[in-house]
């Protein structure tokens, strides 16, 4: 559950020039949003409230059952386990390899090795990249660096799941394999949200979209 | 999460801290620290025992002159140095007091008389040595017995060893002091070193950090595993600069053996005994207080380093929301 009520948001202390004004909206426990704009939107800015990487400057946030304005800190983590994101520019560690990658955000929840070994494998296998398990992500195309970030979103089962352009390094048939990933994770209960410039796809799969334009929303259709 | 840490695999490094953090720079200041710390502490240890010795020994002694000794007392049947040893043994804090015999102080006195005949002619006075209990009577207590003596023969002389002593002592005193500057000085420079090289680190490591932080790392985990790095390289340093320190110290040890050890005479000689025993020359090594205290050394370093990369990343990380 994700709910905006008149969120503004402008980064730094003090009171910079707002890149979100008033955005209030809704997505259900289980919903899935496309959420479209052109650059400079505030299409990622929006993603960072929702990855808790920033709090709401004005409003009111509820992220999961959690007001994001009012929580205290130390309760933040514990609700990013939760929440799986696919950045733009994927933010691999590039010291790890792939497998290790995929492994964090199991290994920062506290789960078994044997465990990891085997859930991080099927991913992988799943993602085609079993192969390169031990490569770093240097050493990976832009599109398997894109499916290494891709695995490692989803391989806790998220609550919450976010994308910023997950398909910008796919082709047309992992790009429609992505989907159909989100598309059951979806069914299975995970609330997702997918930035995209990408109308095709959009046009494949239709679901509400919410529209961005200057930082603020225009349409929730 | 840090408490479940042991599931990580053995040497997984996900904030990359192998690197950030490397394995030379900073055990080799902390090793330079807990040189100068070593150095500092055997200076306090000996300056420590050195006081102990002073007050123990030479200040523990007195010397009584009793002009005309022969001659009868002002009170009772004696001689005037008989009055004063009787004087001087009933009263509270002397341990011991002797009148020196007429061979001893012909023995005193021949360097700068000769051994004629001569020296009869000369009024002498009689001389008592005297050893004070431990511990020794304040001054105001001393003046008084010096008052009881002069009464009973008058122009009694106390002459006190006590005040050159206090002068040592407090040159001694001030000695430890500077040593314990010293070595606060010490620590404070290592946790700035170590707070520096975790700030360098941070700086070096804060994409990786604000990545692991955004998959829901707490800040306990990823401050734990700063520290976890930061304690084994400055115990490293520690380790390094303790061994670097401890040849210069037995040198330092042996320096010292004979200027403690000598001096074996008179009520002083058993705590000169037991000083050399402390001071040690190079055979009996260093002080035991030492032997406990170096060890110490990688243990302090490696509370340091925990401790200050605890508060300097926790410190960091209130940046990050």
């Amino acid at each position: 559950m994700v709910r905006f009520e008149a969120v503004g948001m402008h980064y730094g202390p003090g009171s910079g020039p707002d890149v979100l004004h008033d955005i209030s909206f809704q997505v259900p426990e289980g919903g899935f949003r496309w959420l479209l704009g052109p650059s400079g939107a505030g299409k990622t800015s929006l993603l960072r409230l929702l990855t808790l990487a920033a709090r709401p400057s004005r409003g009111r946030l509820e992220v999961l059952g959690t007001d994001i304005g009012a929580a205290p800190r130390r309760a933040l983590p514990e609700l990013r386990r939760r929440i799986g994101m696919v950045f733009q520019d994927f933010r691999l560690l590039d010291h790890l390899s792939a497998f290790d990658n995929v492994a964090l955000p199991l290994r920062l929840a506290g789960r078994g090795e044997g465990q990891i070994r085997a859930d991080v494998g099927e991913m992988l296998r799943w993602v085609g990249l079993a192969a390169r398990a031990d490569a770093q992500p240097a050493e990976l195309s832009g599109g398997e660096q894109q499916r290494v970030a891709i695995a490692r979103a989803v391989i806790a089962r998220p609550s919450l799941l976010l994308a910023d352009e997950p398909t910008g390094n796919l082709d047309d048939v992992q790009a429609e394999r992505l989907l159909r990933l989100f598309r059951e994770l979806n069914r299975l209960g995970t609330t997702v949200l997918v930035a995209t410039h990408n109308e095709v796809l959009v046009a494949r799969h239709p679901a509400q979209c919410l529209r961005l334009s200057g930082g603020h929303l225009v349409a929730a259709e | 999460m840090a408490r479940r840490s042991p599931l990580r695999p053995p040497g997984f490094d996900e904030l990359g801290l192998k690197r950030a953090l490397a394995d030379r720079m900073l055990p080799s200041l902390v090793a330079a620290m807990a040189f100068l710390a070593a150095l500092a502490l055997a200076g306090w240890v000996g300056a420590a025992a050195l006081a102990r010795h002073w007050e123990q020994g030479a200040g523990a002694a007195l010397t009584v002159q009793v002009p005309q000794p022969a001659d009868p007392a002002a009170a009772g049947g004696g001689s005037r140095q008989d009055a004063v040893l009787a004087l001087l043994r009933a009263a509270p804090g002397v341990a011991q007091a002797r009148a020196l015999s007429g061979a001893e102080l012909d023995a005193l006195l021949r360097p700068w008389l000769g051994a004629g005949p001569g020296r009869r002619a000369l009024a002498l006075p009689g001389v008592i040595a005297v050893r004070l209990a431990a511990p020794p009577p304040d001054p105001p207590a001393l003046a008084a017995l010096h008052a009881r003596l002069a009464q009973a023969a008058p122009g009694t002389l106390m002459e006190q060893q006590g005040v050159w002593i206090d002068r040592l002592l407090a040159l001694v005193r001030s000695l430890q002091a500077s040593a314990g500057a010293a070595l606060l000085v010490v620590v404070a420079v290592a946790a700035a070193v170590i707070a520096v090289a975790t700030r360098a680190g941070l700086a070096a490591r804060r994409e990786a950090i604000e990545i692991v932080h955004g998959l829901g790392a707490t800040d306990g985990y990823i401050a734990g595993r700063f520290a976890a790095r930061a304690t084994l390289l400055a115990a490293a340093g520690g380790v390094a600069g303790g061994l670097a320190a401890l040849p210069v110290l037995l040198a330092l040890a042996h320096l010292a053996a004979p200027f403690a050890a000598g001096g074996d005479a008179g009520p002083a000689g058993s705590a000169a005994r037991s000083l050399g025993g402390t001071m040690g020359g190079i055979a009996s090594g260093l002080p035991p207080a030492l032997w406990l205290l170096l060890p110490g050394l990688p243990l302090a370093a490696a509370a340091i380093g925990f401790l200050t990369a605890q508060v300097t990343v926790r410190r960091w990380l209130r940046q990050l929301p």
